[in-house]
């Protein structure tokens, strides 16, 4: 256990690494001048000249690249040049509104998602396993912005029950409740698509197996086999997935931000990129990917304590 | 057995609707595109016009054929460049083996990291916010998924008798793969090319909707919807169609990519 907790923790400092060096590198060595997209094309030569030694331009890529991961390391991204603060403080502020969000996202697919899969695969081949087929194919196909148009459409701009958009902020708790709600929908409706699926076909391997059935043949009831049998049996696969929709997600959060115009760090991405903000978008998707690469890792720690059976093969 | 048929045929007419519907578009659209009507702007629909117009009176038709020939040709140049660069890599890690394989993968798995959306949000900081940018993110992204694909199906090639048999004649690594194992490996990279088109005009209708692709003048059905969000209150109809259209693509491209998989490889067809 020791020596696969040490290489994977390796694997994923240095997945990481080397993420941060392609985030650097694309928004670095691409051609586009900074100093001259922060000031404009009439700025004077000497103020782009004095802008690019305040941004440390004029370093060579590599010290620039090294100190940028260095103060980053310390919680110090550098500053934004629209909001006119540190980067960090930008953060901080709109992180409980994405985290608040994905939370929100993940627990609505996950109860979508585990009871349609287990319902589809108990009903194997009747009506109710069609129709999470049917609607499953169809979720996947939805665009999650297309979705969140609909359901304002609906429940915000015909029948009221919803505000379209905003966050009030969780000063009012209910407000803000109220306020996630479509978001949540739409985040979560179109993820559960995918994992329904994996979660039906998953459990109906482990239906098959002797095991089921011998719990079937001592008297156990249908429901009691599918939650406390067939479930944990099946959830290696799932948590695969689960691990690879987190990709989904965190992306997911970004458009939702924007359709909902909720003030987290999706929305704060779009606003950073029609201002030119470099520093603070060049933060943000290093952050992003970190998270990705983040759950990925925590998916392969996961499996071993699912199935130690795993870790012999690693 | 009998499922196979249903998802390759509802895949195959949905798929032949869209592409249909994009090809018409070359030659012939029910009004010229891209042309304003101010006066009769949010007109409800009628004989001259199908869907009706939208806040600028541009026939709706029109714009949803326009989208549907821009969501064909993102889906394609991405798809075909993504997919040729990532099938040779594929190909070259399994031809080659040892430490060239491993870093081929390893660089695979880390570019798992950026969804489309991070990627394509990168390069519009950095060059602007264009069609374009948004075709390279996502061909970037189509590389690892068919450098796994390929290695995969080759790696298995590569056990074949027959390939054996070209080496022991004094074949080389790289006329064996051009001559042997591509063709070989062309089923399972031609089913992940369908699914990947599924996934592109997914993206593609993203990206626009944010801003990030299509830039005015131009069609595109994520566009559209951007700006139907805009006048939900006025017109909510505007949002219905695009979205549809996008649905009808995406929903037909993948199963014609699941059906296209069931066809060339029962065996996974069987375990579903």
């Amino acid at each position: 256990m020791g020596y696969f907790l040490f290489r994977r923790t390796i694997g994923f400092v240095l997945t990481l690494l080397t993420v941060s060096v392609v985030v650097f590198a694309v928004m670095n060595i691409l051609p586009g001048d900074p100093a001259l997209t922060i000031l404009g094309l009439d700025a004077s030569d000497e103020a782009l000249a004095a802008l690019r030694d305040q941004l440390g331009l004029n370093e060579p890529l590599v010290s620039r690249y090294f100190s940028w991961i260095w103060n980053a390391l310390q919680g110090d991204f550098g500053r934004s040049h629209s909001f006119r603060v540190p980067v960090a403080d930008l953060i901080t502020e709109r992180l409980p509104m994405t985290v608040s969000l994905a939370v929100a996202g993940m627990a609505m697919t996950l109860l979508v998602a585990l009871p349609a899969g287990i319902l589809a695969a108990s009903q194997h081949r009747k009506p109710a396993d069609w129709g999470v087929m049917f609607l499953s194919q169809l979720g996947i196909a939805v665009p999650a912005f297309w979705l969140s148009i609909l359901l304002v459409i609906v429940f915000a701009v015909k029948l009221r029950w919803l505000p379209p958009g905003h966050f009030p902020g969780w000063g009012d708790p209910v407000a803000a409740i109220r306020a996630l709600i479509l978001p949540t929908v739409a985040l979560g409706l179109v993820q559960s698509s995918v994992l329904a699926r994996v979660t039906r076909s998953s459990a109906l391997e482990v239906m098959r197996l002797d095991f089921v059935r011998t719990a079937r043949a001592s008297g156990l009831s249908r429901r009691r086999v599918l939650w406390r049998h067939v479930l944990p049996n099946a959830l290696v696969p799932i948590v695969t997935i689960v691990g690879m929709q987190f990709a989904a997600l965190v992306t997911g959060t970004i458009v939702i931000e924007n359709v909902f115009s909720l003030p987290g760090l999706g929305r704060l991405i779009f606003q950073s990129i029609s201002n030119r903000d470099l520093p603070t978008v060049q933060a943000l998707v290093m952050l992003f990917a970190a998270i990705v690469v983040t759950a990925n890792f925590i998916v392969d720690l996961l499996y071993v304590l699912i199935d130690p059976r795993l870790k012999a093969r690693t | 057995m009998r499922r196979l048929p249903a998802n390759l045929m509802i895949g195959g007419v949905l798929v032949a609707l869209v592409v249909g519907f994009a090809a018409l578009s070359l030659v012939w659209t029910p009004h010229p595109e891209g042309v304003l009507n101010i006066r009769g702007k949010f007109a409800p629909p009628s004989a001259t016009y199908w869907l009706g117009t939208d806040q600028l009176g541009r026939d709706l038709v029109t714009q949803l054929m326009a989208g549907a020939r821009n969501s064909m040709t993102v889906a394609l140049i991405a798809v075909l460049l993504g997919g040729s660069i990532g099938t040779f890599l594929g190909l070259l890690a399994s031809a080659i083996g040892g430490w060239i394989e491993d870093l081929v993968m390893r660089i695979a798995d880390i570019s798992f990291a950026f969804p489309t959306l991070l990627f394509a949000i990168m390069l519009a900081a950095v060059l602007g916010p264009s069609l374009q940018n948004a075709v390279l993110a996502i061909a970037f992204i189509n590389i690892p998924v068919f450098a796994r694909v390929s290695r995969a199906a080759a790696n298995q090639i590569w056990t074949r008798e027959y390939v054996f048999a070209a080496r022991a004649a004094g074949m080389g690594r790289f006329a064996i793969s051009r001559d042997h194992i591509l063709p070989n490996i062309a089923a399972p990279v031609i089913v992940q090319a369908t699914i990947e088109f599924a996934v592109a005009i997914l993206a593609e209708a993203a990206l626009s909707y944010l801003g990030l692709g299509a830039q005015p003048p131009a069609s595109s059905w994520g566009r559209m919807l951007s700006e139907a969000q805009t006048l939900m209150y006025l017109a909510p109809q505007l949002a219905i169609w695009p979205g549809l259209c996008i649905v009808t693509a995406v929903l037909g491209f993948g199963l014609l990519g699941d059906g296209l998989r069931d066809v060339t490889d029962p065996r996974l067809a069987r375990q579903r």
